[in-house]
């Protein structure tokens, strides 16, 4: 290793937290040098510090105490959490990740507007949905610029779910919504978020439909195709398990995320969709810092 | 005993039978002409509540807020309500602008096991002046240990109620009672039960809740609802007469509302237990997914008794209806399988 690794810390504890540590300890360009939270007892807590993990209960305090210690913040708390957070972050100068739905920041899917995100210093990565769906509806808007309407309906199983992500179900659903707006300018879309308690559990799955006054199925399928190898480089676990097809009166194409398995095991793909995305984006900062293209 | 509360769910639940498309002009009629028959509360809106007008479940003819301005000016002594569940509409989407548009109740409701998805909802609402009443659906996915302990979270966002729906028309009489009877004994909130008739027992569940001490009966007038319908208002109403129950119900006026609007102006087809929603109440799926396996059905050319005896074993639940076309394609690729199999064994 020639380049010194760049410091990362994670605030949030929870599911989200506990999978982003896993995939940056792997990660040949970040190291996490803190991972904050309220309580060392939580279940996310006692796995870092058994990987030998800095771990702090003085949550975004330790980074206040401590600002050397990164150059990275990592935000897996909740919506209304971020919102005290960030003014914080942009007074230390941090690179923020928020992975909430709270939408302070520039909302960041990686494979479509990655390289803008990088001069910001607060991103927000819209929601597990948000990043799972909105780049096929980007691809959709790309080949049809007149879809009149889109929808997405993400269902995850309720045990990938964690506390913080269904006390945000509200944020999560409108985040989504106003990301597939944003991305696409779509006039009209809707997102639907459904958890399910089956058990075995379900792996993470979502479908996006479409009204398309006149469908080219076949330009459609390589759209999806090309964007789904695209993902597919950061989350391998990314396949379109139905190509888009024409049935009652919509264009329906499905999705569906199988995890790594890295802290909750693969039926979760909702996490690794944007623990994921996070790190991938953490190492575009990283390795454009060592370049010295950033500040 | 305590005086029962009706929930009327004809105009929301009824929308399904409609297949969402219910007029205003339907919905003014309908409200000015029930308004004093005693309900406490017409609940309007599409059958899977706020939001829920999608390409997933159905697009409604109207949007909401004419559907809510249609009835407000009719309601005088009925509270006008709404439905919601988290996941579909949105606090700023949708509860917010209703509430502004006068509703007095909102019942909220999740998948029986997933109660903490409704603290924002309930919480929002019960804080801003408005009624809010939890709702589990398809509870008949889970024990009444599990009821009871999301009963009890909803309660403690500030709900004034918790309503078991049977959304599968799933549940017997003795499995009602058991689940309504546990809440009640340990929750100390109002209770409510709404049925679906897929094996014949709507009116019979609701009469073994409210045997069971439940107060708020969640139904429709003429049973008017997704699937085999629901509980027949009118009728729960003459049963609970025959058994000397007050209902505060003004059974004349009811039956004059089902004959003057409800049967012309609602009902597009006799709401009767087909055979199909018959294996829907067995296989335990969501009455609201009818519609959309009879089409998946003739698209993929399957059985629709196929569909729903797979969407059962794969237990989804409701808002899942995207599954229907991929058990649909499924069952298509399985049986064309096997024609090959059977044209290469008939070969040898």
């Amino acid at each position: 290793m020639t380049l010194a690794k760049t410091k990362v810390a994670i605030i949030g504890t929870g599911n989200i937290g506990a999978d982003l540590l896993v995939k940056v300890r792997r990660s040949s360009f970040l190291e996490c040098s803190l991972f904050a939270g309220r309580s060392l007892d939580s279940a996310g807590m006692r796995f870092a510090a058994d990987l030998g993990v800095r771990v702090t209960d003085q949550s975004i305090k330790a980074i206040v105490g401590d600002p050397g210690c990164c150059d990275i913040v990592f935000d897996a708390t909740s919506a209304s959490i971020h919102q005290e957070h960030a003014p914080i972050l942009k007074g230390l100068g941090k690179f923020a990740i928020d992975l909430t739905p709270s939408k302070i920041g520039s909302m960041c899917i990686p494979v479509i507007n990655r390289e803008a995100c990088l001069i910001e210093s607060n991103v927000n990565l819209v929601t597990c949905g948000g990043q799972a769906t909105v780049p096929i509806a980007f691809a959709i808007s790309q080949v049809h610029p007149d879809v009149e309407y889109i929808e997405v309906v993400s269902s995850i199983s309720s045990r990938s779910a964690g506390p913080g992500t269904r006390a945000n179900i509200d944020e999560f659903t409108q985040t989504t919504k106003d990301a597939l707006l944003f991305f696409t300018g779509v006039p009209h879309a809707k997102t639907i978020i459904i958890l399910n308690p089956a058990e075995p559990p379900i792996l993470m799955r979502n479908t996006i439909y479409s009204i398309i006054p006149k469908p080219d199925l076949d330009a459609l399928r390589l759209a999806v195709k090309r964007m789904e190898k695209r993902i597919q480089e950061y989350v391998p676990g990314y396949k379109v398990i139905m190509d888009p097809v024409f049935e009652n009166g919509r264009v329906t194409i499905m999705v569906q995320v199988t995890g790594l398995g890295d802290y909750l095991p693969p039926y979760s793909g909702n996490l690794d969709i944007i623990t994921c995305a996070a790190v991938h984006v953490a190492e575009a900062f990283a390795k454009k810092k060592q370049k010295g293209g950033h500040e | 005993m305590n005086k029962l509360r009706f929930f009327d769910a004809t105009l929301r639940d009824g929308s399904h039978a409609n297949a969402h498309q219910i007029t205003t002009d339907c919905i003014s009629r309908y409200c000015q002409a029930v308004d004093d028959a005693g309900l406490y509360t017409v609940i309007v809106g599409h059958g899977n509540g706020l939001g829920a007008s999608s390409l997933q479940v159905g697009l409604s003819l109207h949007t909401e807020a004419e559907m809510l301005a249609a009835a407000k000016p009719n309601l005088k002594k009925t509270r006008l309500g709404v439905y919601l569940i988290p996941g579909f509409g949105t606090i700023h989407d949708h509860i917010a602008p209703a509430i502004a548009q006068g509703i007095q109740l909102v019942k909220v409701g999740c998948h029986c096991t997933e109660a903490d998805v409704t603290k924002q909802h309930i919480e929002y609402a019960s804080t801003h002046g408005v009624e809010a009443y939890g709702v589990l659906m398809m509870s008949h996915m889970a024990e009444p240990e599990r009821l009871l302990a999301e009963a009890k979270k909803m309660q403690s966002y500030g709900a004034l109620g918790v309503i078991l729906m049977d959304s599968a028309g799933a549940l017997l009489p003795k499995q009602v009672s058991e689940r309504v009877k546990r809440i009640v004994a340990e929750c100390g909130m109002a209770v409510g039960f709404h049925a679906h008739n897929n094996m014949g027992l709507a009116v019979a569940n609701t009469l073994a809740a409210i045997d069971s001490g439940a107060l708020i009966v969640d139904a429709t007038l003429r049973g008017l609802g997704a699937g085999a319908g629901n509980c027949q208002v009118e009728v729960l109403c003459g049963v609970l007469q025959k058994m000397n129950i007050d209902t505060g119900l003004d059974f004349y006026r009811l039956l004059d509302v089902c004959d003057s609007i409800v049967t012309p102006c609602l009902q597009k087809k006799p709401t009767e237990i087909t055979s199909l929603s018959l294996v829907g109440g067995l296989s335990g799926v969501f009455s609201a997914f009818t519609e959309h396996i009879k089409k998946a059905a003739i698209r993929f050319d399957v059985d629709p008794r196929d569909i729903f005896v797979e969407l059962g074993k794969r237990k989804v639940v409701g808002g899942q209806e995207d599954m229907i076309v991929d058990v649909a394609m499924n069952l298509a690729q399985r049986t064309r399988k096997d024609d090959v199999s059977f044209l290469m064994e008939s070969l040898l």
